[in-house]
C-alpha cells in the first residue's frame, strides 16, 4: 500500500467524530481616518515608516533627501523614477546590487501595517527581498482596517505568489535585541498618497 | 538498554549558571507580557481564539478528505505532492529530489518538521552543504546545537557566546557582541549563500485546502530569498497544518505572531500557489506520529497546535530549565504533550516537569487544554511503569500509610522526632530529590489531631 493511503486509512480509522466548520469572522471597522492613525503606528512597531503625502512631488523630493538615487533603483512605479529597467532583468540574481526597489501596493491593513503585494506587483518575486531598501506607495482609498477585510477583498490564490510585507527585514535572535535588515531591506518606507 | 534522562537530570546543568537562568526566565516573561499587551488590544481575542480552536477540530475530523482535495488543488496548480508516513521517507523523497535536480547547495529557513525529522544530519551524511538561514538557527548550527525555542531557537544563548561562534566560524572581531555588528556579518555571509543555492528547503505554517497554496510567515525574510532565487522549492509540512479556507488565515494571522512576540503581524506572510515559471515546487505532506495521536482520544487536540510558541514563554519550569531540558524537538508544554505520543518510555518525566498551573492553556491560540492533557499523560505514564523507582515505591508506602489511620499517626510522630535528630547530611541525601534547592519545613512539635485533642476537647 502506498504512504498516502496508509496515511489515509489510519485517519479514517482514527479521526473524532465531525465537527462543524464556523463561520467566517468579522468585526466593526471604524472610521477610515482612524486606519490611517492605526497604520502609521503598526507600521512603526513593525520597525518601518508611513508617510502621508499630498502629491507624487512630495514623494520624489522626499526620495531625493534620503536616497542615493545614483546606486541602483528599480521603480516599478510610472510616476517615479529608477535608473534600472526591470525589464533588462531576466535572472533574479541580477538584482543583487539593488538599492532601492520602488513599488506600488495594492492594499494596506491598518491594524498590522500589512501590505498585499501580489507578483504582478513585483516583477520578480525577489526583489522585495534583495533590495537593500524598500519603498511602497499605497492609496489612502485602499486602507481596510483588519485581515479579515483583507481576504474578503483579495483572492490571494489569483496570483502564483503574494506577501503581506508589514516592515523591513528583521531580527531579535541575539539576546532579543531588535536589528533591522537582517537578510532583506534595512529599511522600509510606505508613502500613503492621500488625494 | 541506554538510560533514559529525567528533564530534572538534563534541566541541572542549564541551572549550574544562576545568572543564565535568571536572566532566561526574565526574557521570555518580557516576550509573555508583550503577547498579553497585543492581545489585550483587540477586544475580539477570546472570540478569535474560539475560532482558530474550532476551525482546528473542523479540520482533524475531516483530515482524510481535506487531504485529498489539497493535493488536488495543490497539483492543479503545477505543485508536486508527496506523501511521506514517517522521517526516514520524508528525509528520502528530499534526498532523491535534491539527486533528480543535481543540487549542491541547499538554504533553509526555519521548520521544527525538519529538525523533527533529523533531515540536517541526514542530507550533511550524504555530502551536501545545508545551511540555516534563520539567525537563530545558524547560530546553533555553528554551534553544534538543536533549538531551544521553537520561535527564538538560541535564546539559550549570551551574545558574548554568540560573538565568540561568530569569531570563530565568521572572523568577526575577537570579543565583539554587539548585535547589530553581529548582524551584518551573518547577513553578508547568508547573502552568499543564497545567491549560490541550487535548491531551498522551508516549512509550512499553513496549507489552504480550498486554493492548493500555503503560507510561510518570517520576520526575516529568509524564506522568501531563498525560494526566490533558488530553481527548486521544497516545502515540508505536516499533515495537521491545513486551513479550509483562505480567509481563515484572517484569524491565525492575527493570533500567530501576537501570541509568539506580541507583534502584529509578521513582517512577511508568503503566499505561495504556483511555483515560477520553469522552477520546481514540491510539497511534503509528512505523517510521522501524527495519525497515531489523532486516534488518542484524550490527547488528539494536541494537533490544533499552530507552534507559536507562548505556551513555553509563559511556562515557570521552561523559563527556568531552558528548552534542553526536555530533550525533544518540540520542548515545553505542548512538546510536553506532543513527545510522549512518539517515544513513551523516552519522554516519561516530560509530563511532570509541570506545575499544572494551567498559564499554558490560557495562552494556547487555539485552545488546547495542554495543562489537563499534562495531568492525563501522567496516568499513562504510571500505567505504564514508566514512572520511576523512588516514586513508584513512595506512591506504595504513600497509599498503605493513608489507609491506616493508626499507621500514620505513628509515623507523624515518629518522624517529627526524627526529623529533629536525624543529621541534616542524612536529610538531604540524593534521595530527597525535593531538598536539593529548598529547605524542609521546620516540623511541628505535635500533629493537628494531638493539638485538637488538647484544645477543643468538650
Amino acid at each position: 500500500m502506498s504512504s498516502k493511503n496508509e496515511m489515509l486509512d489510519k485517519i479514517a480509522k482514527n479521526k473524532p467524530p465531525k465537527n462543524t466548520l464556523p463561520e467566517l469572522l468579522s468585526f466593526g471597522s471604524g472610521e477610515r481616518k482612524e486606519w490611517l492613525e492605526q497604520f502609521s503606528a503598526s507600521s512603526a512597531l513593525n520597525g518601518g515608516t508611513t508617510i502621508v503625502v499630498k502629491s507624487w512631488e512630495e514623494i520624489e523630493s522626499y526620495l531625493k533627501s534620503k536616497f542615493d538615487l545614483d546606486k541602483q533603483t528599480v521603480s516599478l512605479s510610472p510616476d517615479l523614477n529608477g535608473n534600472l529597467d526591470i525589464a533588462s532583468i531576466l535572472d533574479p540574481h541580477d538584482l543583487e546590487k539593488v538599492e532601492l526597489a520602488i513599488l506600488e501596493g495594492t492594499y494596506g491593513v491598518a491594524e498590522n501595517a500589512a501590505i498585499w503585494m501580489p507578483e504582478e506587483k513585483l516583477a520578480h518575486r525577489a526583489l522585495p527581498f534583495i533590495a537593500q531598501h524598500l519603498v511602497v506607495v499605497l492609496e489612502s482609498k485602499n486602507l481596510l482596517p483588519d485581515m479579515h477585510e483583507a481576504y474578503r477583498k483579495i483572492d490571494v490564490a489569483a496570483s502564483d505568489y503574494g506577501v503581506f510585507i508589514a516592515g523591513p527585514s528583521k531580527t531579535a535572535d541575539i539576546e532579543q535585541s531588535l536589528v533591522i535588515g537582517a537578510h532583506g531591506p534595512r529599511s522600509m518606507t510606505v508613502f500613503i498618497l492621500d488625494l | 538498554m541506554a538510560k533514559t534522562i529525567t528533564h530534572a537530570e538534563a534541566a541541572e546543568a542549564f541551572l549550574k549558571d544562576a545568572d543564565r537562568t535568571q536572566w532566561h526566565d526574565e526574557t521570555l516573561w518580557h516576550v509573555r507580557t508583550k503577547r498579553d499587551t497585543a492581545a489585550q488590544k483587540l477586544p475580539e481575542w477570546e472570540q478569535l481564539r474560539e475560532n482558530a480552536s474550532k476551525v482546528k477540530e473542523y479540520v482533524l475530523s475531516h483530515l482524510d478528505e481535506l487531504l485529498v482535495t489539497f493535493e488536488k488543488n495543490a497539483k492543479a496548480n503545477g505543485i508536486e505532492v508527496l506523501w511521506a508516513k514517517d522521517a526516514a521517507e520524508h528525509n528520502q523523497h528530499v534526498y532523491e529530489i535534491l539527486q533528480k535536480h543535481s543540487v549542491q547547495n541547499i538554504v533553509k529557513s526555519k521548520s521544527i518538521l525538519t529538525e523533527e525529522c533529523g533531515l540536517n544530519h541526514f542530507l550533511e551524511d550524504k555530502g551536501f552543504d545545508v545551511v540555516d538561514t534563520d539567525l537563530g538557527e545558524r547560530i546553533i548550527q555553528f554551534n553544534k546545537q538543536v533549538p531551544s525555542h521553537i520561535v527564538m531557537p538560541a535564546i539559550h544563548l549570551k551574545k558574548k557566546e554568540i560573538g565568540d561562534i561568530f569569531h570563530t566560524h565568521l572572523g568577526t572581531q575577537q570579543g565583539a557582541d554587539d548585535p547589530n555588528y553581529l548582524t551584518e556579518a551573518a547577513r553578508n555571509h547568508l547573502r552568499e549563500k543564497f545567491i549560490n543555492a541550487n535548491a531551498a528547503i522551508t516549512g509550512v505554517n499553513f496549507g489552504i485546502v480550498e486554493s492548493g497554496g500555503f503560507v510561510v510567515c518570517t520576520n526575516e525574510g529568509n524564506a522568501d530569498m531563498g525560494t526566490h532565487l533558488a530553481d527548486v522549492h521544497i516545502a515540508c509540512m505536516g499533515i495537521e497544518k491545513l486551513i479550509p479556507r483562505k480567509a481563515d488565515l484572517g484569524v491565525y494571522l492575527r493570533l500567530l505572531a501576537r501570541s509568539a512576540t506580541g507583534q502584529s503581524i509578521t513582517n512577511y506572510s508568503s503566499h505561495f500557489h504556483r511555483p515560477r515559471s520553469g522552477k520546481k515546487m514540491y510539497l511534503i505532506l509528512v505523517d510521522n506520529g501524527r495519525t497515531e495521536q489523532l486516534g488518542r482520544e484524550h490527547f488528539r487536540n494536541s494537533l490544533k497546535c499552530i507552534r507559536c510558541g507562548a505556551c513555553m514563554n509563559t511556562c515557570p519550569i521552561y523559563r527556568r530549565s531552558s528548552g534542553f531540558s526536555y530533550n525533544a524537538t518540540v520542548p515545553g508544554p505542548i512538546g510536553s504533550i506532543l513527545s510522549p505520543g512518539m517515544d513513551l518510555k523516552k519522554h516519561s518525566t516530560l509530563p511532570f516537569a509541570s506545575t499544572l498551573c494551567g498559564s499554558c492553556s490560557d495562552v494556547c491560540p487555539v485552545k488546547i487544554n495542554i495543562h489537563e492533557q499534562l495531568y492525563q499523560w501522567r496516568q499513562v505514564v504510571t500505567e505504564a511503569g514508566h514512572d520511576s523507582a523512588a516514586k513508584k515505591w513512595a506512591m506504595k508506602i504513600g497509599g498503605k500509610v493513608m489507609g491506616s489511620p493508626s499507621l500514620y499517626d505513628f509515623l507523624g510522630k515518629s518522624a517529627r522526632s526524627a526529623l529533629k535528630l536525624t543529621p541534616k547530611k542524612l536529610v538531604y541525601s540524593r534521595v530527597n530529590t525535593w531538598g536539593k534547592s529548598r529547605d524542609l519545613p521546620e516540623p511541628p512539635k505535635e500533629s493537628f489531631k494531638e493539638w485538637y485533642r488538647k484544645n477543643r476537647k468538650p
